[in-house]
């Protein structure tokens, strides 16, 4: 008797509403409901960092319309300084967790998975509906830290200990905090739910033919980035509970004897802060690969369509991408280098540091070399990727420095810092991002997105993030510290000022050219050019399946595959072939 | 337009069976597949617990002899509870894939109860504990991270030998009614198995060592 794999093939037209478009067991709308609040999110944090663009270019500069939207932040006018340091917990907390986490793997992964591997749906659509509902909570949740007693925190998104561990340390430290940890640990479940169903999907749901190494390479990005997930969000999971321990049940697991907050001593002893940093990292330093590794996926993915011809390296990127994952699990040392460590002990991590760039490395070099005699075409798409690339190996450059413990010390409380990881953490896969909306949202909504202020989109966007970041890199070597609120305050620092004042011209400048995004996304779901079945002439399946695409995507049997994805420019007469078309190809 | 895609969602859509999809790398199925996923991340989970504990102890100048605290002979017995409820779950697995009901939901009942037992002798002992004036920042021992970590270690695998009873009950039912499946049964015994494992390591490390 044959095994029954799948069950939630349900008839379409049977389901309400209700439960065809809101709880939806459909990968399809649970990706799509993903994305879009993940893209909330996103306006969300990105306001928060004009905010503090506005504080750092003009500090002490009065506001008097910011005040009737944060009357205690903003009270007369002047930004206050944890107002400053809440903003930039939450930009942080929201922008990686809550945005990059789940655009990719929740958002495209879930959009892409079946559709590219030949399957009906996730091999548990229940707790795919779940896991969206859960991240949607934790969305909220965290929203409701701005709106409680005290506000957000201020202990970064890194919830350092003991900063995070006593309501006494400042305002937001409080009640903000604890619904900090409670929204983390809701997206960690989220998370949770969400993988187990990318990997068990992606190994167990591959229709026939389908062999792992036919696999198209946004798939191997989505299934390596799920088991680096797997991994170490339970990790956070575990030192959230200590924290929340040490917050609610007076636990001092980080908490170290005889620290004074709010002028009283506390009467914890006996925890150490290093403990946090070391369960903390464990997991935040995987994470910035959980967002890069399915953002380098995407990239590739859509490079190899517009290269049109073979891409270089299938194998050798697979093989990259799952060395990222197990080399990703011991790295988070280089956060520490000055925190306090012993230095034999920084020299391994700073070892395994430059271990991981290699095969980082090598993926831009497959990506160079498949460039390299191409017949380039050069759509929105593609211009996204390629500056994905680009920015990818800006930012990268940059890790050299901050992964080696003796470079590090000197640069890690500067602007260096955060114009490195926003190069290779925010930015590049936020590229990356565009590229996949770009190349699928005709796949997605049946309808082309306008070329022309796409490319707007992106010469704004590039330009932009250099400017902002790469400054960032030189203000950084000049000595601007992080978490400042005001960089005048020290006289050391104020000849940098014409350089912040650049930045946030810029950053608004940037932060504007989404807007050309946001009306031709929204324009283009009404009044785009009505789209043909394959635009890009790709060989994955997702194209195959019939437009719109029915719940359990296709009508007939499922599509077998014949092939690699990447069969491009065989003969003067055969550009591409799918890879479910029947048959050997040979060439003539 | 409306019509048109009526008319296509209306098509019959056979299941998929697994003879159509490649054959799985592991030989397994999805739920089980599922379930091991878990497992690996709840593992993680413990983990980060037990070297945080580990990390506090490292760090105390001197930590209390458990023997001293502790009444070894309760958690001996604890732990030969759960171990002696491991084996009948997997008889009871036996049972389901033998399709002899009976035996099953009786092994599933006998499991079900060696949790109970343990989750009393638990609840015994943390009463015991707070009455004897151990409480999360301190206690009559020595450093306060002593009773933290039992509490917090303690606590969670609690939570999770509860949440198998329940996992388990709820199986048992599904038996009696006989909307049961073997595998059903087996994927409450990896989970139950795995929480007694779990148990294994909290004994070595939090009372033995």
């Amino acid at each position: 008797m044959p095994v029954l794999e799948q069950t939630a093939v349900v008839r379409a037209h049977d389901l309400g509403f209700i439960r065809k478009y809101v709880f939806s067991t459909d990968h399809k709308i649970v990706g799509l409901q993903y994305f879009f609040t993940a893209f909330a999110m996103a306006i969300v944090g990105g306001l928060l960092s004009v905010l503090m663009r506005l504080q750092l270019a003009w500090p002490s500069q009065m506001w008097p319309a910011l005040e009737q939207i944060f009357p205690k932040g903003m009270a007369g006018g002047v930004m206050a300084p944890e107002f400053y340091l809440s903003l930039q917990t939450m930009h942080g907390t929201i922008m990686a967790i809550f945005v990059l986490t789940a655009l990719f793997t929740g958002g495209f992964g879930n959009y892409l998975i079946p559709l590219q591997i030949g399957a009906r749906d996730m091999a548990f659509p229940l707790l795919n509906m779940l896991s969206y509902w859960v991240y949607l909570l934790s969305c909220i949740t965290i929203i409701i830290a701005f709106f409680v007693e005290g506000g957000a925190p201020i202990s970064g998104w890194t919830a350092y200990a003991p900063l995070s561990t006593v309501p006494e340390a400042g305002p937001g430290q409080g009640a903000g905090q604890t619904i900090w940890i409670l929204a983390i640990a809701l997206f960690t479940v989220s998370s949770m739910l969400g993988v187990l169903n990318y990997i068990t999907t992606i190994l167990q749901a591959r229709t026939k033919g389908m062999y792992m190494k036919r696999l198209p390479l946004n798939i191997w990005g989505m299934f390596s980035s799920s088991l680096i997930s797997i991994l170490v969000f339970p990790v956070l999971l575990g030192a959230g509970v200590l924290l929340l321990a040490d917050r609610i049940a007076g636990t001092s697991f980080f908490v170290p004897a005889g620290l004074v907050m709010g002028e009283k001593i506390l009467s914890h002893s006996g925890g150490h802060p290093l403990l946090w940093q070391h369960l903390f990292w464990f997991f935040g330093h995987p994470e910035v690969y959980i967002v890069i590794v399915p953002a380098m996926g995407i990239a590739a993915e859509i490079l190899a369509t517009f290269i049109r011809k073979p891409v270089f390296g299938y194998k050798i990127m697979a093989v990259c991408w799952i060395a990222i994952v197990a080399l990703s699990l011991i790295v988070w040392g280089h956060h520490m280098f000055v925190s306090g460590m012993n230095p034999l002990l920084g020299g391994v991590f700073a070892l395994t540091t430059l271990l991981i760039t290699i095969p980082s490395a090598i993926l831009v070099l497959c990506w160079v070399v498949s460039l390299w005699d191409a017949r380039i075409q050069f759509t929105s798409p593609m211009l996204f990727a390629l500056g994905f690339i680009s920015v990818f190996v800006t930012g990268g450059l940059g890790g050299f420095f901050l992964g080696s413990a003796w470079t590090d010390i000197p640069l890690h409380n500067t602007y260096f810092v955060v114009g490195h990881f926003h190069l290779t953490m925010a930015v590049s896969p936020l590229f990356a991002a565009f590229a996949g909306v770009y190349y699928w949202f005709p796949r997605m909504f049946g309808r082309m997105m306008s070329e022309c202020l796409a490319k707007v989109h992106f010469w704004i966007t590039i330009t932009g993030a250099y400017a902002v970041f790469l400054t960032m890199h030189v203000i950084g070597i000049g000595g601007m510290i992080r978490h400042s609120y005001d960089p005048t305050q020290y006289a050391f620092m104020r000849s940098l000022q014409p350089l912040n004042v650049f930045v946030s011209y810029a950053a608004f400048a940037l932060a504007s050219a989404q807007l050309v995004f946001i009306f031709n996304f929204i324009w283009s779901l009404f009044r785009g050019r009505k789209a043909v079945a394959n635009p890009w002439k790709a060989n994955t399946l997702e194209w195959t399946a019939p437009a719109p695409i029915p719940h359990g995507n296709w009508n007939g049997p499922l599509p077998t595959v014949h092939r690699w994805p990447y069969d491009y420019a065989l003969a003067a007469d055969r550009d591409y072939l799918p890879q479910d078309a029947p048959g050997s190809y040979i060439g003539g | 337009m409306e019509t048109v895609i009526r008319q296509r969602a209306s098509v019959p859509r056979p299941h998929v069976t697994r003879d159509e999809l490649e054959p799985s790398l592991f030989e397994t199925s999805s739920p089980k597949f599922g379930m091991w996923l878990f497992i690996v991340s709840d593992a993680l989970t413990f983990g980060a617990l037990l070297a945080g504990c580990g990390f506090m102890r490292l760090l105390s100048p001197q930590w209390p002899v458990q023997t001293q605290v502790f009444d070894m002979r309760l958690i001996t017995f604890m732990t030969f509870m759960l171990i002696s409820s491991s084996a009948v779950m997997a008889m009871a697995v036996a049972a389901a894939r033998n399709r002899n009901r009976p035996h099953a939901i009786r092994f599933l009942l006998a499991t079900i109860a060696g949790g109970i037992v343990f989750l009393g002798c638990q609840a015994y002992e943390w009463v015991h504990f707070i009455h004897e004036g151990a409480r999360p920042f301190s206690n009559p021992w020595g450093v306060p991270q002593f009773s933290a970590s039992f509490f917090v270690i303690t606590g969670f695998h609690g939570l999770h030998v509860l949440s198998g009873v329940a996992l388990l009950a709820t199986v048992a039912v599904r038996a009696l009614f006989d909307k049961y499946s073997a595998e059903g049964i087996e994927l409450a015994g990896l989970y139950w198995h795995f929480v007694d494992l779990v148990w294994v390591f909290v004994f070595a490390f939090f009372y033995l060592l």
